[in-house]
Parts: structure tokens; C-alpha cells; sequence
């Protein structure tokens, strides 16, 4: 072989293998199509591949993209900032928000509206969230009969828990001053520096 | 014509378009059973529900004929399959002395007369249609029709020399000292693979192989027009499955030859429909099983295999009984 290598450059390829001709053809084809027809029989009393959906539903992995959700931190508080680069990242153009202010200096959604007939599930909005508040969720039976019941607003898309990350709350660990939390007041947050100060 | 004739008739007519119905959701049925699948399980009883909706949906559906075809030659070939098939029927006994038209002694040369007939649907529906994959599915019609109808009726042969007789019934009563399977299995094989090309059924459906050519001579078709070639296929599948019952397997005849018992009068009846169903049922299997092949395949093979097979079998079949006969 190896000898054979150096001679010609290239592996020497079995030549393949010779298909029966004439009556054994006949013969053979007849038996082996025999044989197929029976083990295609046999599939009668094999295990169904078949999920029967609505009786039986299938596993879906936590991380599904399916109907999307707005989040709350642990206090209960909405966690969009309606920052809107979920609105920029979607492809479709699906998600549309307006900005409201509290007292407080929290941005919040004054409303929040997603077109489920046009959302394709690709999770950009997901991934572009810097708040962890817009959340892709296991739920696809979202059949409706009327065209206009596909788009969610603000109290349809918002839930009362914290989705995939519990524990993490956006004023928390940002250095944003909200009334109750100044400059420094944050988690892992050093204490203003003064830039005039000579002092160490 | 009495009236009792009237209602067998009738009745006949009817079991069998019933049955032709019943087989799309068998057929679909069966055919997900043996890929692992339920198949149509969710309207009604076992999805029996099914039958009906199918033909409630294949009513309602708009009845388009194309403004290129050739209206009333479009308009016949479906027509054509579901006659000819249906008229078939006439000859073949279901039980002794139970059939359409009688006992005719010249039964077995009928059913292929208005089989090879049923060839001119296919043929007409495919040119009328004026479409290229229609024309190209007539024409393998076309082609395969004459490959195999010159075997068919000589795989015939062998049976009508040992029951000496073209009428069905003769054949039958002819096998009750033992089934023509035995002696005849070459000529059932034949008679089997020319059956199923006579239907256009899988693996042998190139007319309409719908992986090559859409859906073949039907592409132009909708509505009831194509419900007929579909209906009359299944009912073509009747016929082969009863003829080779009838031909092959004793036909009414139960395994208990010669034997009656008394009150059982509609024990052959019950054989015939046995029997006929588990030849459907085989060809719903052979649908499931095995790949088509190509279309020069089947010419060749049926040119140069299965006709000198056909041939063989009538010879040795003839020199068997002359020699039997002690001529």
C-alpha cells in the first residue's frame, strides 16, 4: 500500500463492488423487495414517533423563544427603562414605546405595544435589553381569530415576576441617582470623587 | 329486469364507491401506521370522521377548467376512468351466482377490454389538459400501458387453460381442489405487478409520479374531476384486489373445500371480502415500501423480463394440462 502511495501519488480505491446481472438481478430483487415489504410490515407494531400536541405536549427548553414578556426586579418594580433599543434591534419593527418619567427619576413605558402577527421570534430584543425587563418565554399558543388581538399592549406583556434572572435590579447596580439612591449608593459602586478636592 | 336485480345491483354499486371512499382515510391510515406515524386519528370514531370531510371539502371545491384545455374531452376522461372501472365490476362474482351482470363466459376477457379502456382517461385527461407535465404523464401512460397489458393478459392465461374457461365463475368453482396460487404463482406475481401498473399505484404510479412531474395527467384537474380519477384509482384497486382474489385465491371459496354449512350462506360472501380486503391492504403495504422506478426501468423490465416470464408460464401451464389430459 505504502509503496504503492509513493509509486502513483494516490491510494489505490477498491474497484466496486459488481451488481448482479441477469437472473440473479431477478432472483435478488424479488427476495429483497420481499424482505423490505416485511420489515416495512413489521413497522405496524412499532413505537409511534407521533407527539399527539394538544393532549401531549412537547418539552420545551427554558431558553425557547416564544411569547414575549416584560419582567419586574425583586421589589416588584418594572424593569424597562424604555431605553427602546429593543424598538431599534427588532428586525420587523414589531415593538413601539413611549417614555414616561416618574417623580423619582426612573424612566418607565408609559405604554408598550408588540405585534405579535409580525414578531418572528429571533430574540433581538432580548439580547439588545441592557435591563434584563424584555424576556423571550416557553408559550407559542398564541392562535387568536382575530387579527387586531395579535397586538399585546403594555398590561398584557407586563407579568409579576422576575422571568430568567432573578435577583438582579437595574437601580441597584447602575450609578443612576433616583430619589432614595444617590451617586455612590449603588452595589460594588466607589463614592463620588470630587475632581477640585487637593485632599487624598 | 326484476327488481331484486335492480337492488343487487345497486347494491354492489354502491358498497364499492363506499369502499373506494372509505380507502382514502384506510390508506392514509395504514400508510402512517407503517411510517410510525397515527395517521388521520382526530375527526370522529378513529378519524372516520375523515372520510366525510374529505368529501365534504372535495364538493365544495371550485370546478376550474382551464381556458387552454380541450373542454369536452376535459371534461369526459375523468368520466371515462370511473366507467370503465365501475363496468369491470359487472363480471367479477362476489359469491356463487351473485354478481352485476351474470356469469358471462367470456368474463375474464371483459375485465381486460375495459381495463385496457380505462388507459383512454388517463391519456385523454393528460392531452386535453394542455400542460406539459399533463401531456408527459399521458404519455408514460401511454407508454407504460403498452408494456404491460401484453403480459397481463398472458400471466391470464395460465388460469383460463387450467379452469378451461374465460368465465370468472367457472375459475373459481374450477379451484375448489386447491387454489391457483400454487400452480400459477409465476402468473400471480405477473398478474400482480401488471395489476398495480393498471392502477397507477405506487411503485409503479408514473403517469402521476408527483416527485417528477407535479401531479402528472391530473395536474390540470380540481374539484370532482379530480375526486373521479382519485376515486376511480381506489376503485381500480378494488377490482385488481378482487380479481386476483377471484383468480388466484378461490375467490368466494373458504379453506374448507367442498364443505358447507348449513345456515352459513353468507360465508362466501364474508371469504370474498376478506380476502379482497387483505389484497387492498397489500397494496397499501407495496405503496409504503417500495421506491418507483424509473420510467425506462419499467419498460425494460417489462419487455424483457416479465413478458418471456409470461410466455414461460403459458407454455408450461399448456404442456402440463395437455400432458395431464394424456393428449
Amino acid at each position: 500500500m505504502s509503496r504503492h502511495l509513493k509509486e502513483h501519488g494516490t491510494p489505490a480505491v477498491p474497484p466496486p463492488p459488481v451488481s448482479p446481472g441477469g437472473l440473479r438481478l431477478i432472483v435478488e430483487g424479488f427476495f429483497t423487495q420481499l424482505l423490505s415489504l416485511w420489515r416495512v410490515f413489521l413497522h405496524l407494531f412499532a413505537r409511534r414517533a407521533t407527539i399527539e400536541y394538544p393532549e401531549q405536549k412537547p418539552y420545551l427548553p427554558p431558553r425557547y423563544r416564544g411569547r414575549i414578556v416584560l419582567t419586574r426586579d425583586p421589589d416588584g418594580q418594572e424593569r424597562c427603562v424604555a431605553c427602546n433599543l429593543c424598538a431599534v434591534a427588532c428586525p420587523v419593527g414589531c415593538i413601539a414605546l413611549q417614555k414616561a418619567e416618574t417623580p423619582d427619576g426612573r424612566w418607565y413605558p408609559e405604554w408598550f405595544r408588540i405585534n405579535f402577527s409580525r414578531c418572528i421570534y429571533c430574540g433581538m430584543c432580548e439580547e439588545a435589553c441592557p435591563t434584563y425587563a424584555i424576556q423571550l418565554t416557553p408559550d407559542y399558543e398564541m392562535a387568536e381569530y382575530d387579527r387586531r388581538n395579535m397586538v399585546y399592549e403594555k398590561e398584557h406583556l407586563l407579568i409579576a415576576g422576575q422571568g430568567k434572572y432573578p435577583g438582579y435590579s437595574f437601580y441597584r447596580v447602575a450609578g443612576l441617582a433616583i430619589a432614595g439612591k444617590p451617586k455612590g449608593a449603588a452595589q460594588h459602586e466607589e463614592p463620588p470623587v470630587d475632581p477640585r478636592s487637593l485632599l487624598p | 329486469m326484476s327488481s331484486e336485480r335492480m337492488a343487487l345491483i345497486g347494491t354492489i354499486l354502491l358498497a364499492v364507491v363506499a369502499t373506494a371512499a372509505l380507502l382514502i382515510w384506510v390508506e392514509r391510515r395504514m400508510l402512517g401506521l407503517w411510517q410510525d406515524r397515527w395517521g388521520p386519528n382526530r375527526v370522529g370514531f378513529l378519524g372516520l370522521g375523515q372520510v366525510v370531510a374529505d368529501m365534504i371539502k372535495i364538493f365544495m371545491k371550485d370546478d376550474w377548467i382551464p381556458p387552454f384545455a380541450d373542454r369536452p374531452v376535459f371534461v369526459i376522461a375523468p368520466a371515462i376512468v370511473m366507467v370503465t372501472v365501475l363496468l369491470a365490476f359487472a363480471v367479477v362474482p362476489i359469491a356463487p351466482g351473485v354478481s352485476v351482470a351474470g356469469d358471462w363466459n367470456v368474463g375474464v376477457l371483459f375485465v381486460l377490454g375495459m381495463t385496457s379502456l380505462a388507459v383512454y382517461s388517463v391519456m385523454l385527461g393528460g392531452w386535453a389538459s394542455n400542460n406539459k407535465y399533463a401531456l408527459l404523464g399521458a404519455m408514460r401512460s401511454t407508454a407504460q400501458s403498452i408494456s404491460y397489458e401484453v403480459f397481463m393478459g398472458l400471466a391470464l392465461l395460465g388460469v383460463v387453460i387450467q379452469a378451461g374457461s374465460f368465465s370468472l365463475e367457472d375459475i373459481v368453482l374450477a379451484q375448489q381442489d386447491g387454489w391457483f396460487i400454487g400452480p400459477q404463482f409465476l402468473g400471480f406475481v405477473l398478474f400482480l405487478i401488471a395489476g398495480l401498473a393498471e392502477t397507477h399505484r405506487l411503485p409503479l404510479d408514473l403517469p402521476e409520479a408527483e416527485h417528477e412531474l407535479t401531479a402528472g395527467f391530473h395536474t390540470e384537474y380540481s374539484g370532482m374531476k379530480f375526486g373521479m380519477f382519485f376515486v376511480g384509482e381506489y376503485v381500480a384497486v378494488i377490482l385488481v384486489s378482487g380479481l386476483l382474489t377471484t383468480l388466484y385465491f378461490g375467490g368466494w371459496l373458504g379453506p374448507t373445500w367442498g364443505l358447507t354449512l348449513a345456515g352459513w350462506s353468507f360465508m362466501p360472501l364474508v371469504w370474498f371480502v376478506l380476502k379482497t380486503g387483505a389484497f387492498i391492504l397489500f397494496f397499501i403495504l407495496l405503496r409504503a415500501a417500495i421506491p418507483r422506478p424509473r420510467y425506462d426501468q419499467l419498460m425494460r423490465f417489462g419487455w424483457l423480463v416479465l413478458l418471456p416470464l409470461a410466455l414461460l408460464n403459458t407454455a408450461v401451464t399448456g404442456a402440463f394440462v395437455l400432458l395431464r389430459s394424456g393428449a
